[in-house]
């Protein structure tokens, strides 16, 4: 599957930062993960101690949020948020249309880390 | 005890991936090369489908097949047997493609001898929706025997698709599918996608798919529609 890509991009990612700021180590990695992602906590972290041994990562801890799955509608703007397993409820509560456009809720977000 | 440091990264994962399709994208517009990423199940027809396209738009269109499979080539010698050229990725475990595996597929091939490039992405609704190929449309197979329900598992592959073939039309008196319930959970994710039914087996709209393809390609090849 591909939670080994995924992870590896991100150690990718840290740890070019990390380099830029001359770091010696990472401590945290803080995430953001949209809802409609299939991964799960637990094992994104478990895959992260698997590639990020020997690299100065390794042991870091991934504080991950989930974020929600984000609509705007076309019409009004007006954003929205919709839980993915319950779609009929997915209409613009403003003004009701269905057109809308996901906006966030997909991705996979570094926002920080914490380096010694 | 150093201190610990707070360094802002503020970068998606996908991101790399993202730029790399665009620049896929940006050669296939030069080149005028059409390029469909389709997915699907496994044994939702992806294969027969492209058969059945090939066979209504060979004599139009310049067609070749970039197929993925984790480790088989069954796909591409079928499709090679029609006398479409066919390149074969191996993904080696992978469940997806991803634009760089995409772009050394295409790497092997002269893009100008070709209108229209198909990639049969790896069988899984999951992953191959969260990576960007490079392709010009999405399109996605949903069979009638997979049910109805597949907008609320896997509701990310229906949001990012153009066109929504439904296959197995043929199937549908034998099965409790509802095609109403199922229109209504993907026009909720995806308002402006296409649906289309389709049986390969019969050949039923596969007239009225291969005329939106047709169009598309046309309308991005430039040219008389």
């Amino acid at each position: 599957m591909h939670e080994l890509p995924v992870i590896k991009s991100i150690l990718d990612i840290c740890l070019k930062h990390a380099t830029i700021n001359s770091a010696n180590k990472i401590l945290t990695i803080e995430l953001k993960v949209g809802e409609m992602s299939d991964l799960e906590p637990e094992w994104m972290q478990r895959y992260f101690d698997f590639v990020s041994k020997g690299s100065i990562a390794e042991g870091a801890k991934l504080v991950i949020e989930k974020t929600p799955v984000l609509f705007q509608c076309d019409a009004c703007s007006h954003q929205f948020k919709i839980d993915i397993k319950n779609l009929k409820a997915a209409k613009c509560p403003e003004c009701g249309t269905d057109k809308c456009t996901l906006i966030s809720g997909s991705e996979y977000y570094i926002s920080n880390i914490g380096v010694i | 005890m150093e201190n610990i440091r707070l360094i802002e990264v503020k970068e998606g994962i996908l991101s790399e991936n993202g730029k790399l399709a665009d620049e896929l994208r940006k050669q296939l517009a030069k080149e005028k090369t059409f390029l469909l990423n389709l997915m699907a199940s496994p044994g939702s027809g992806k294969t027969s489908l492209i058969l059945k396209t090939i066979d209504a738009l060979k004599d139009d269109l310049r067609i070749a097949v970039i197929e993925a499979d984790i480790d088989s080539i069954v796909d591409s010698e079928k499709v090679a047997a029609v006398g479409i050229p066919a390149v074969q990725l191996r993904t080696g475990g992978f469940c997806h493609l991803d634009a760089s595996m995409v772009k050394k597929g295409l790497d092997t091939m002269d893009l100008n001898a070709f209108d229209l490039i198909f990639i049969e992405n790896v069988g899984n609704l999951v992953c191959p929706a969260e990576f960007d190929t490079g392709a010009v449309k999405n399109a996605m197979i949903l069979s009638v025997p997979e049910g109805d329900d597949k907008p609320l598992k896997y509701p990310l592959m229906f949001t990012v698709c153009d066109v929504l073939i439904v296959n197995k039309m043929d199937f549908l008196e034998l099965t409790d599918f509802d095609m109403q319930k199922l229109r209504e959970r993907v026009m909720i994710l995806n308002p402006e996608i296409r649906i289309i039914e389709v049986s390969c087996r019969t050949g039923h709209g596969i007239d009225i798919w291969a005329d939106w393809l047709r169009n598309e390609v046309k309308a991005f090849i430039g040219g008389p529609a």
